[in-house]
């Protein structure tokens, strides 16, 4: 039973919603609209659960005194200030809450953001390092590009703009769209297999 | 009597032929009938003025649209049930405000049991549907099927006996998505199957998530691959936790797990955007043996850089298919490759009837 069901519910639901795609009438589109609101209403019991694993996990961490135990402190400090001004003086402009986002959270997600630069150069490096005949090619396919992007590529020539545009909308479209193709329809057979109750690992069963 | 008849025909040709405005209301197509097109040509006449308006069930009109262009057309949305009658009036005044003509239109709005501008979404899916079940029966009848050798896939058992081997961990990622998005529910297939030789081998399994929805189905899967491994003693339910929902707070917490813990395999399977490099790149300079899956297209590229074997798209959907070996789940994968040769077919048809400057073909598989 603690399988059937969940599983029923998926079935059954996840039949419901193929049905949905194809019939716009009213009823279709009110239990549609129906669920949404039902979903929306499962969320904040969601976060509950992430926030019990986290004061589980790292309180764990401090009664045991593990490796880097300390910092435990600053994540569950972390969670428990920015809630509490929160709850206290909302969310809106000019709360404490949104200081600490705007003087805290941003510049900390920004500086996790912007050290994409550097590993974009070194994944750069080792992808255009002209070992073979393919490699050799990806890198001057990506000379190009790049040059078209900037105004010193149409300096040069209008050809590297043109170019680049071709390569981007030709042979890059045409693989990115194959693998789509390839996506939509692993998506499709996942989908399937859920629904005929073939697939059931993300439940935990076989 | 010929005369009459003659006569009432001038008549009402007249009539017919006086009316200077075309204006017609028509249920919106393909919708749960709340919506009416209304479409009008007043380029007859000279107006500076134009409106429509809808007459209510008492007769009360109200203003639906000012109009300031000869030709058009607009869908009132605004509190129109199916079944019901509605008449629009199509109103025009000339610069001395006197009415120039009025045109009425009656209309019932109908709420459709089926979206016809989606028949080639459905006659395409039935046909994969029934590509993929009958290679599903075919396999489990005892057929053969023949399925090429996915490196990615064939080198989980060899990232975990190396970590097994150097006494490190290994790192799960499911990708940053909900449990909504396929890719997640594919990787956590794949770490049911990574959590069960984890599990065999001894070896430590770290997984943390940013999702509630995925933090309790991980758990699930990685609590039932330890018991189905005969090692539910083993199972640490601190294994997988929650760091957080927030995308960059999510990659800060992993990079440091990679940074301190060191694990000796990762593995990044799911739905990945701007965090992918940052990820990859950290475990390429902690030296651990990456195996990455994703089918977000514009991911790719880093992960085939940054990791030791990649899953292109598909392969990740594959995957539960491929490692299972069941013939159910299979043929499933045959019935994939039926659709890929069906798109082949249909995109040749396709472009050979555009260059021909036969439409008919992309009209047909267009859906809005």
């Amino acid at each position: 039973m603690k399988r059937q069901i969940p599983l029923l519910i998926v079935i059954g639901l996840g039949l419901l919603f193929v049905v949905h795609t194809f019939v716009p009438h009213k009823i279709s589109e009110d239990f549609y609209e129906w669920w949404q609101t039902w979903s929306k209403a499962i969320s904040p019991f969601m976060v509950l659960l992430g926030i019990m694993s986290l004061f589980m996990v790292h309180s764990t961490k401090i009664k045991r005194k593990t490796a880097n135990w300390q910092y435990s402190f600053v994540t569950l400090g972390g969670l428990l200030i920015t809630a509490f001004v929160g709850f206290m003086w909302g969310t809106r402009e000019g709360t404490p809450y949104m200081w600490l986002f705007k003087n805290i959270q941003m510049p900390m997600s920004a500086t996790m953001f912007s050290l994409l630069a550097f590993y974009i150069a070194s994944a750069a490096y080792k992808a255009f390092r002209a070992r073979s005949v393919e490699a050799t090619v990806l890198l001057l396919a990506a000379v190009i590009v790049m040059l078209g992007q900037v105004p010193l590529g149409a300096q040069i020539s209008h050809w590297i703009p043109d170019t680049s545009k071709w390569i981007l909308n030709v042979p890059n479209l045409a693989s990115k769209r194959a693998i789509t193709l390839g996506v939509g329809l692993g998506i499709t057979a996942t989908s399937l297999k859920i629904l005929l109750g073939i697939e059931r690992k993300y439940l935990g069963g076989d | 009597m010929k005369k009459t008849i003659l006569m009432l025909f001038l008549f009402s040709a007249s009539l017919l032929f006086s009316q200077d405005i075309f204006f017609e209301a028509v249920d919106n197509p393909n919708d749960d009938g709340c919506a009416i097109q209304l479409r009008w040509d007043a380029s007859n006449i000279s107006s500076t003025k134009m409106n429509i308006e809808r007459k209510d069930d008492g007769g009360e009109a109200s203003l639906v649209q000012k109009v300031d262009k000869a030709e058009g057309e607009y869908m009132d949305g605004e509190d129109i049930k199916p079944s019901i009658e509605y008449v629009y009036c199509f109103s025009a005044w000339d610069e001395n405000d006197q009415l120039i003509e009025k045109v009425e239109s009656v209309v019932f709005a109908k709420a459709q049991w089926f979206n016809s501008e989606k028949i080639s979404l459905l006659i395409l899916a039935l046909i994969i549907t029934a590509a993929i079940l009958f290679f599903i029966y075919s396999a489990k009848s005892g057929k053969e099927l023949y399925i090429r050798k996915i490196a990615g896939l064939e080198s989980i058992d060899e990232s975990v006996g190396r970590a097994t081997e150097m006494g490190r961990p290994i790192l799960f990622i499911p990708g940053i998505l909900d449990l909504d998005d396929m890719q997640t529910i594919a990787g956590l297939t794949i770490l049911g199957k990574v959590a069960h030789k984890a599990a065999e081998y001894d070896a430590e399994i770290i997984v943390p998530v940013c999702r509630s929805m995925v933090l309790s189905t991980a758990k699930e899967v990685v609590k039932e691959a330890y018991l189905k491994a005969g090692r539910p003693d083993a199972y640490n339910p601190d294994s997988v936790f929650y760091l957080t929902d927030d995308q960059f707070g999510y990659v800060a917490g992993v990079d440091g797990i990679i940074m301190r813990e060191k694990p000796a395999a990762n593995f990044l399977m799911g739905a990945f955007y701007a965090e992918s490099l940052i990820l990859a790149e950290t475990g390429f300079a902690s030296g651990a043996i990456q195996t990455a899956g994703t089918a977000m297209p514009s991911q790719l590229p880093f992960f085939v850089v940054a990791c030791d074997y990649t899953l292109i798209g598909e392969e990740l959907f594959a995957a539960s298919a491929y490692l299972s070996k069941e013939p159910n789940q299979l043929g499933s994968l045959k019935g994939q490759d039926l659709g890929k040769a069906l798109f082949v077919i249909l995109l040749a048809i396709g472009i050979v009837l555009e260059i021909s400057g036969v439409h008919f073909l992309k009209d047909f598989l267009t859906v809005y």
